[in-house]
């Protein structure tokens, strides 16, 4: 159960945290809360893991080169690829899904011939055909997610 | 939009969050060696440039009871992508959407929209949203639920 500064916290803080040497003691003066009770809700917030991080979002290749693959494996052998391709530095997010192409994981790298290569390597290591989708658009909005916090 | 060395540090040094301390810019700039001032005016600037998207606390949705993170693809003309997805982009349910490739003939789908639902209902329903959204326009799609989240982390550059 959220408490209404978590919610507050959760809900106000997606586009603008503020940018000021006490961003925190700044947030509390907007809500009129202590720092120390800011600072104790975003401490329970990510141990709870409920916010992942608090900093900088960077769009998508502004820094290195990025990719989602996808790749289409035997159930059988899914264990076996999954845990190989996670293991590469190169890969920041992998999902297994409910489709023919099953495994679904973003790459990233310093560059292009790097992407490339790690790529070319996973290929190898597992034995079956990397679908290779990297974005041509990103249709974006800066207007955060919208979240439903009531239970 | 260029980015310089120290742009970069500040962009590994902040990756994994900034500290729950009183002056956290402060504290990254110690860590680097430079000027609270500095790293805060280097954020700014890349904000400016659009390398910096938004200084946030990163909502977890998965934590948040969003248990149903579909990625739906669809197949939509080439013509209108740009259009579409830029309509489909302002859903407030939806969290992400690109143009990527097709790879004909066994993936034909172009636009990806990432939509999050606490229930496969919700999914569901934010699916058919931007079905009618589409219109004619999609020819076919597809929705993608994640089974297992097998590894996420933030992001790091592979040197």
């Amino acid at each position: 159960m959220l408490a209404p500064l978590h919610k507050r916290l959760l809900n106000d803080y997606q586009q603008d945290f503020p940018l000021s040497p006490t961003p925190y003691r700044d947030i509390a003066e907007q809500l009129g809360v202590s720092e120390d009770e800011v600072l104790n809700a975003f401490q329970t917030l990510s141990e709870q893991q409920m916010i992942s991080r608090i900093g900088p979002v960077i769009a998508p290749n502004s820094i290195g080169n990025s990719a989602l693959v996808a790749m289409a494996v035997p159930e059988f052998d899914l264990p076996r690829v999954a845990e190989l391709v996670s293991a590469y530095p190169e890969v920041n997010h992998n999902y297994e899904r409910e489709n023919r192409f099953n495994l679904w994981f973003v790459l990233i790298a310093d560059s292009e011939i790097h992407l490339k290569a790690v790529i070319a390597d996973i290929e190898s290591q597992t034995g079956y055909p990397a679908m290779l989708l990297p974005m041509l658009a990103d249709y974006f909005i800066n207007l955060g997610f919208e979240l439903n916090l009531h239970d | 939009m260029p980015i310089d060395e120290i742009d970069r540090k500040i962009i590994q040094a902040t990756q994994a969050g900034l500290p729950l301390v009183s002056e956290p810019y402060q504290a990254v700039a110690e860590q680097l060696g430079l000027s609270a001032q500095t790293v805060m005016l280097h954020l700014a600037e890349m904000q400016q440039t659009g390398v910096v998207r938004r200084i946030a606390a990163v909502p977890n949705h998965y934590k948040l009871g969003y248990r149903f993170n579909g990625m739906t693809v669809w197949d939509v003309e080439d013509g209108y992508v740009d259009e579409l997805g830029q309509k489909v982009a302002m859903l407030p349910f939806v969290s992400h959407c690109y143009q990527r490739p097709r790879h004909l003939p066994e993936w034909s789908y172009n636009l990806f929209a990432m939509v999050h639902g606490k229930t496969e209902q919700d999914a569901s329903e934010q699916v058919a949203i931007i079905a009618e959204l589409l219109g004619a326009q999609a020819r076919s799609h597809e929705v993608l639920y994640s089974t297992k989240i097998l590894k996420k982390t933030g992001l790091r550059i592979g040197g």
